[in-house]
């Protein structure tokens, strides 16, 4: 056994986590980021999918919970499933295809054969096995999943308390964040997945860090006529606001004209979507116009939901811990089901304007992402800051703080959940 | 060239087009780069591997003349963090193949792979790439360019110039 493999005591969170600041280990520490897959990604809801993914019977698609890979089927009755992708014979992965429709699972190995629901269904040469194999105890192992307005969730814990009170405050404005679909249902249009050598908690800060913004997003505010670099000025504005949900989950609202979808309906069309509405006069009246057109822009906020996941402004962005000092982000872009092509056009350019591997914002993300990986390696006994906006926060209707746009209050909430959970 | 005639372009002339492409991109003068494109046609870098129909898919990258201009801004500016400075990059592009040639439309492909290196490390694409080229008073010039990186729908990395 060399010294790395030698088991490290139980973490100790009150080290780790002190409220206002971080210790530089929760960057760095191997034994810590085991923990967390045991602890957070073991036991949490985690998001795994969206039910356009698997949007009828036999679909399945291949996603993660922490380091495990899974997938999330639907079964000939329609019912939702989500496996660990690991044949219970000798531990062969039993689908490599991302996403498609089938039957069954079967193993490439020996040929075990899997029931959309994880069943074991055949075993090939059953002569082999003693009559006291069962195979009912040797089905894929499955997780709980529970939905949400068409999020999928699931949990390895079977005792975790139901997914809506895991969620929480979070649920409305998960209502509204659903409000984009512009009277169609949401679909997941396409996804850009990209890697950061960096730790998942400095992703997960990231979803509520609006102070970033104007200095990091210079160059894509550039890229932007006067009126869309409006709806950006939230850090000259006095009107965002970052409240702290409850069960790590927080939300931080950049533009609180665009909170509730549905209001103010009258309001004038914005000049860049003016051709848009023109081509969408053609088959819609003037009052769902208006409607798609707000939809299109998307919402004036992020919603990060505690570990995982994050309905951020127009997009999901999703998570995935892959080492202490490996994360994999997908940005999903989202559509209307059944709506305007050139609706759905507009929502995918703007998508590509900002996201993923060439957008004009997250190349710049990436980039100060690892650069505090790269920094952290450096003076391990300072301590990482997340103390801005405390002593300034109000009180909200959950009871919970509420700093301004660009307070860390997100991060805190996000942190308190992890010394809650890691601790349990 | 003025009497250039699609159908008697050559392989090597295309292939000299070609190499002086990627030493733009190499060399980062991507204003000499903007000027080899025509007026109409697409940058892009598509997600899904058999992608046609790219205005209706979600895509890396998908550019028109105005796209095209703004990247290279943003590129040039100095505000980037992920550009300033980028990788650097060494590209070569090779097993060229004209597909077709249609009016003074030709249709090329190839095989192209980029090293780029930043922060003491490297990393490794791979591509077949193709363009449509046009026949014009002033030489080949492209009207369309689409970048099939390998592993497209898979999990990249940020990427801080042009293929
Ligand atoms: S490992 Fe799957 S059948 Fe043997
Ligand atoms: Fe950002």
């Amino acid at each position: 056994m060399s010294l790395d493999e030698f088991p490290s005591g139980p973490v100790d969170t009150d080290q780790l986590m002190k409220g206002d600041r971080v210790a530089t280990a929760m960057y760095e520490d191997p034994a810590i980021f085991d923990a967390e897959m045991d602890k957070i990604f073991g036991k949490c809801w985690n998001w795994v999918g969206h039910e356009s993914e698997v949007p009828g019977k036999g679909n399945f698609k291949l996603s993660w919970v922490g380091q495990q890979p899974i997938i999330i089927s639907r079964d000939r009755k329609g019912e939702l499933h989500v496996l660990v992708n690991r044949c219970r014979h000798r531990a062969a992965s039993v689908c490599e295809i991302k996403k498609g429709k089938t039957s069954s699972f079967q193993c490439p190995y020996h040929g075990w054969g899997y029931a959309l629901n994880g069943d074991l269904r055949a075993i090939p040469y059953t002569e082999g096995y003693s009559a006291d194999f069962d195979k009912a105890n040797y089905g894929l192992k499955k997780l709980r999943v529970e939905t949400f307005e068409g999020m999928i969730f699931a949990t390895f814990d079977w005792d975790a308390e139901p997914l809506e009170d895991f969620l929480g405050n979070a649920k409305p404005w998960i209502r509204l964040f659903m409000k984009q679909g512009g009277g169609f249902p949401i679909k997941a249009l396409g996804e850009h997945q990209f890697k950061v050598p960096m730790n998942w908690k400095v992703q997960l800060e990231n979803t509520t860090d609006a102070y970033h913004f104007p200095i990091v997003h210079k160059s894509f505010l550039q890229s932007l006529d006067g009126e869309a670099l409006d709806t950006f000025s939230f850090m000259e504005d006095d009107d965002g606001y970052v409240e702290d949900l409850g069960n790590g989950h927080s939300v931080m609202v950049m533009m609180p004209e665009l909170i509730d979808l549905d209001d103010d309906p009258d309001a004038p069309i914005p000049e860049r979507f003016a051709e848009l509405a023109e081509t969408l006069r053609k088959d819609y009246d003037e009052a769902q116009v208006k409607r798609i057109v707000r939809a299109v822009g998307g919402c004036g906020f992020n919603l990060n939901l505690f570990p995982n996941a994050a309905c951020s402004l127009s997009f999901f962005r999703i998570l995935r811990p892959v080492s202490v000092n490996e994360t994999e982000i997908r940005h999903i872009a989202l559509g209307m089901e059944g709506g305007p092509e050139a609706a759905n056009q507009m929502r995918m350019r703007l998508h590509e304007h900002f996201q993923g591997p060439m957008g004009f914002g997250s190349p710049d993300d990436a980039e100060v992402w690892e650069r505090v990986q790269r920094g952290s390696a450096g003076a391990g006994e300072l301590d990482v800051m997340v103390n801005r906006g405390l002593g300034l926060e109000k009180e909200g209707e959950n009871g919970l703080p509420i700093g301004d746009v660009s307070a860390e209050t997100g991060m805190r909430s996000a942190y308190k959940m992890w010394k809650k959970v890691m601790d349990q | 060239m003025k009497d250039m005639v699609a159908t008697e372009v050559t392989l090597e002339e295309v292939t000299a087009f070609l190499w002086a492409e990627a030493d733009l991109l190499d060399a980062r003068d991507y204003d000499a780069w903007l000027a080899l494109w025509t007026d109409d046609g697409h940058y892009v870098i598509p997600i899904e591997k058999n992608a046609t129909d790219f205005a209706n898919t979600l895509n890396i990258a998908y550019d028109d003349k105005a796209m095209r201009k703004m990247r290279v801004e943003r590129f040039q500016a100095g505000f980037s963090i992920s550009s300033a400075p980028p990788a650097d990059s060494v590209r070569t592009v090779s097993r060229i193949v004209i597909d077709k040639v249609e009016g003074e439309v030709i249709t090329v492909r190839a095989a192209q792979h980029v090293i780029e290196d930043k922060f003491g490390r490297q990393r490794a694409f791979a591509a077949n790439v193709e363009w449509a080229l046009v026949v014009t008073e002033n030489g080949l010039m492209i009207r369309d360019k689409v970048v099939r990186l390998l592993n497209s729908d898979g999990t990249l990395t940020s990427i801080s110039y042009l293929f």
